[in-house]
């Protein structure tokens, strides 16, 4: 696999991400939902280079229980695994999925989403709210799906949010960043790492979204349903640098007239 | 017969086990016994130590869930 960067380059110019007690070298976190076998999204997951992945908590099929569990394709050294509380419509809900995701014994950290609308998937920030305080004073490592707005934001992280997951566009729908001036917003604002969850669709997608100073992407379905999942993998693992970079070095400011890049002086007359 | 046996209801679905069954004893018939399963029995979820102490009574709600793909 080619990258970007080496290890040593990066290091020169970027911190790697921190979250709570932990740190990423990859600022891309991967679902692993909807992949058509474990062996394709094992590859794009390797292919993307992330170390976070994100995982569902649901009922044993009990029809196929000799079934492989996923589990047995993410190997804990290789990957960080997240629960997550996807298809929770209540707080209390979304706890008791966060409680059965930490007995699962690999982590105390949740992916907390508590959804409010079954056409938009968007979030029920109230009950995101009240969620994470009381899973925060569990002693559970809090990173809650919200949408872009930089109140609840702030709430989320007085509540004790390990970080701020904000929505690009819904899940799944691909429609990119709608709001880069909202993402601006709260990178400004917040102290904690923000973390641009769920609207990517392509490479583009990812690297407006970095340039605009996120810390990092979590996404599935650009993955999963591309044509060939581990080339876009490449694909957003190289956008995810690139965004990154730019970031770092800082664009020229926008201007609404021309400025001509060779000199004046010297023309022939 | 039906004496010896008490309904419960894994993951929603109605199932007869022995009096006295344990929690561990229906892993074992449902071949789970092992995989990364945790289990929660109406509404407490139960530690891997107390599976094969905990016993079985009619009516009990058992969920047994584990990680599969998602975003």
């Amino acid at each position: 696999m080619t990258t970007l960067l080496s290890e040593a380059e990066r290091q020169t110019f970027d911190e790697p991400l921190r979250i709570a007690d932990r740190t990423f070298r990859s600022r891309l976190i991967v679902g692993t939902g909807k992949y058509a076998d474990h062996e394709e999204m094992l590859s794009a997951i390797r292919a993307s280079g992330a170390e976070m992945v994100t995982v569902a908590v649901r009922r044993v099929d009990l029809d196929a229980s000799n079934r492989e569990s996923i589990l047995h394709y993410l190997d804990p050294d290789e990957f960080f695994v997240l629960p997550n509380t996807a298809g929770c419509y209540t707080a209390e809900e979304a706890v008791r999925y966060a409680r059965l995701g930490r007995a699962a014994g690999l982590t105390d950290w949740v992916k907390l989403e508590v959804i409010g609308d079954r056409e938009t998937l968007l979030p029920d920030t109230d009950a995101l709210l009240e969620a994470t305080r009381i899973l925060v004073e569990e002693g559970f490592t809090v990173l809650p799906y919200t949408n872009d707005d930089l109140v609840t934001a702030l709430r989320l992280e007085e509540a004790g949010a390990a970080a701020v997951m904000p929505l690009g566009s819904p899940i799944g729908s691909g429609l990119g960043l709608l709001n880069p001036v909202n993402i601006r917003i709260l990178k400004d604002r917040l102290g904690l790492p923000l973390i641009v969850d769920a609207g990517v669709g392509t490479a583009s997608d990812a690297c407006l979204t970095m340039e605009q100073g996120a810390d990092g992407i979590l996404m599935n379905t650009a993955l999963a349903e591309a044509e060939r999942p581990e080339l876009m993998a490449r694909a957003m693992r190289h956008a995810v640098d690139a965004g990154r970079l730019a970031y770092l070095a800082g664009r020229m400011p926008r201007r609404e007239w021309a400025v001509p890049s060779s000199p004046l002086e010297g023309m022939l007359s | 017969m039906a004496e010896l046996n008490v309904e419960i209801f894994v993951n929603g679905e109605p199932r007869r086990v022995p009096v006295g069954h344990t929690v561990l004893g229906l892993l074992t018939d449902l071949e789970l016994n092992g995989r990364l399963v945790v289990v929660e029995l109406n509404r407490q979820i139960l530690r891997r130590g107390e599976l094969p102490e905990v016993g079985l009574e009619a009516g009990d709600r058992v969920e047994l869930v584990n990680f599969v793909g998602g975003g």
